[in-house]
């Protein structure tokens, strides 16, 4: 190495120069390779859904195969917010739905909110808050509720009913989602 | 000859447009030509490599440890879940908390080969007493990192590893069971432990390697490189080699040698996480970490009234002569064969802490109790980081789910909450809505008579916010009252 002196000095600064870039370009693909663990780590509640609320067990689709008139049910949804979940119970009504499948119905009134309680010697829902009721299967007969209880989507899995519960927005006579 | 040579003369920079404006206006050339341009007697080698590797380390684990804690929570109930988090479910986690954790170890090798290069080469001698000195510091600093940090995932390993370690220090005359505390937090381990602990770790350990690697790197610049062991320490002759280019290709081979080697290792062997403490755990046996095996190893031989010699003494007369080396040993000699004395203290100690830290494995796997216990645990960590990670339950479904474990009455009267459409308006579980207040604690306000009354006969201004009267049977309405004493 050291014969190299010899040499003129533009020359070995060309040289020093040129290994300073191809260290730079280096150093930089390396990094930029090292960072992308730390972009996918920080990017985790984007790639995958961290908040969200897991389809719920209503019980064996059997329970629900000759309904004669609405049953409740409590179901227990869990809500996932990262590295921990919450878990809440909310009432549901299974009726007799179009084809083989039971329908599930929000118990929440599509009104103001309140808990409808289904009154078996009326054959109806009648809301105790402001009167509203609905038929059986959750059509809306009367009051001041601009649509129908709301219908939840549902799926049986090995036998199971399973409800996706979620909330509408009230005091709209269209069925809107709002979380 | 320094004219004719290049290695010696830093080139001078005259560059026009945007690069030469910023040089002439930050100065940064002038400050990449100071670090690159440093000479070093006898030239490059490869055994001067191993403290730019530590530098590089010690970056790479703050980067590390600033992303752990996007998603770290420093508290005894969600230490361990939120670790699990990571390892289990968060994209690169697993990846990134095993660079940080082997990172660790990689540490505490690449600084004893650097304290041992420094040692046998005699690089403290001459002006170098608090390089040295700075040196010494900032061992005792990464050991404490290390320490604090392995507590942080609160898993058992972690938990008991570290009841031992701050018990450990309860062994000091007069002052350690304060001392033991002062660490705890507490006379227990418990959430206090993590916080402190993690403060220590985050904040004040990590702002004191700073100040000391600048300090570091500063009286380095300031003595000069030694160079070889053959070197004048004060007045070096050998013939000067700069720093760039060859010893920082050397230096950044060791870097692509750590990056290479911990990647791999964190990406095909990643480190594990146990079971989450169980401070009730009676069979768990702790061991730490292999660096603190040989102390571990140590403090096991002294009981009694002679601990006292064992645990303080002898640690701090050997901690102190480190410290004093450089004052204590004045001779400008640095060959080790010319240095008997050094080179065999030097030897008699690593022989000790290997032989303290094999003797401490061959042990363990002697004892067939010992040997059977640590496998069982070995297995219950393997064990838990196969299952999938499961989140922790927030307490307000907790304490619901409580009240129907604990009293039937106010069991039935949640479900009449729930029926009569209370939650409606007053929120699931009585914790309040826009539509009316939450009813948390107001079993504490009212006496059960007054909230039956209440129920009966609502106030103007509660009936003028929507609530009905409450006609139940009196059966009922007792539930009722007992579910809403119980919302605290």
């Amino acid at each position: 190495m050291i014969t190299t002196a010899d040499n003129s000095e533009p020359s070995s600064e060309k040289r020093r120069s040129f290994l300073g870039a191809l260290l730079a370009l280096g150093s930089f693909c390396v990094g930029a390779l090292l960072a992308v663990p730390l972009i996918r780590f920080t990017l985790f509640p984007l790639i995958r859904r961290t908040t969200q609320l897991k389809g719920a067990l209503v019980g064996p689709v059997s329970d629900f195969s000759s309904l004669s008139e609405p049953v409740a049910r409590t179901i227990q949804i869990e809500q996932v917010d990262g590295w921990r979940k919450a878990i809440s119970e909310k009432t549901v009504y299974v009726t007799k739905g179009d084809g083989a499948a039971p329908r599930v119905l929000s118990s929440i009134c599509p009104h103001l909110g309140c808990t409808v309680p289904w009154v078996g010697a009326k054959n109806e829902f009648i809301c105790p808050c402001h009167g509203a009721t609905f038929s059986p299967d959750g059509k809306r007969v009367s009051g001041p509720s601009l649509r129908g209880m709301d219908e939840l989507e549902s799926q049986v899995q090995d036998g199971q009913l399973i409800v996706r519960f979620q909330y509408f927005r009230q005091l709209v006579a269209d069925k809107e989602v709002i979380g | 000859m320094a004219s004719t040579d290049d290695r010696d003369t830093p080139p001078q920079n005259i560059e026009p447009g945007f690069l030469g404006w910023l040089n002439r206006r930050t100065g940064l050339d002038t400050l990449l030509a100071t670090a690159l341009y440093e000479p070093i007697p006898g030239g490059a080698r490869l055994a001067y490599i191993f403290g730019s590797g530590l530098l590089f380390i010690f970056i790479s684990q703050i980067i590390t440890g600033v992303f752990l804690a996007l998603y770290y929570v420093p508290s005894a109930d969600h230490a361990h879940t939120t670790v699990a988090y990571i390892t289990k479910s968060v994209t690169a986690g697993s990846f990134l908390r095993s660079l940080h954790f082997y990172g660790a170890s990689a540490m505490v090798v690449v600084l004893l080969l650097h304290l041992s290069q420094t040692y046998i080469y005699g690089a403290y001698k001459g002006r170098r007493e608090l390089l040295w000195l700075s040196g010494c510091v900032l061992f005792g600093l990464v050991l404490a990192m290390a320490f604090t940090g392995y507590l942080l995932p609160w898993d058992q390993r972690a938990y008991f590893a570290t009841a031992v370690g701050t018990n450990a220090v309860s062994e000091v005359p007069l002052v350690g069971e304060s001392l033991k505390r002062l660490i705890r937090g507490g006379t227990d381990m418990g959430t206090l432990t993590i916080s402190r602990f993690f403060v220590a770790h985050v904040f004040l350990i990590p702002a004191c390697i700073f100040i000391l690697v600048a300090s570091h790197i500063f009286l380095f610049r300031n003595a000069g490189a030694a160079g070889p062991f053959t070197e004048d320490p004060y007045h070096p002759k050998q013939k000067p080699e700069l720093f760039y280019p060859r010893q920082v290709l050397m230096d950044l081979s060791l870097t692509a040698l750590l990056i290479i080697g911990l990647g791999l290792l964190s990406f095909f062997v990643p480190t594990t996480l146990g079971p989450a403490a169980n401070p009730a755990d009676p069979q768990y046996i702790p061991r730490p970490e292999w660096y603190y095996l040989p102390i571990f190893q140590w403090l096991k031989y002294w009981h009694g009234a002679a601990s006292v010699v064992g645990i303080l003494v002898i640690p701090t007369i050997l901690v102190l002569a480190v410290i004093a080396l450089p004052f204590l040993d004045r001779s400008i000699e640095r060959r080790p064969w010319k240095r008997p004395i050094a080179m065999g203290a030097y030897a008699f100690v690593m022989f000790t802490l290997v032989g303290l830290g094999l003797r401490s494995e061959y042990l363990d796997k002697h004892d067939p109790s010992v040997a059977q216990q640590l496998a069982k645990q070995d297995q219950e960590e393997k064990d838990y980081m196969r299952k999938p990670f499961e989140p922790e339950l927030s307490s307000a479904s907790l304490a619901a789910a409580n009240v129907a474990l604990a009293d039937p009455l106010a069991a039935k009267g949640k479900t009449i909450f729930e029926a009569q459409s209370c939650n409606a308006c007053h929120g699931d579980g009585g914790i309040g809505t826009a539509a009316a207040p939450a009813l948390i604690g107001v079993g504490a306000k009212f006496s059960p008579d007054q909230l039956a009354n209440l129920l009966h006969h609502p106030t103007a201004k509660m009936t003028a916010g929507g609530m009905p009267a409450v006609d139940l049977p009196d059966p009922d309405l007792k539930a009722l009252i007992a579910y809403l004493n119980s919302l605290k």
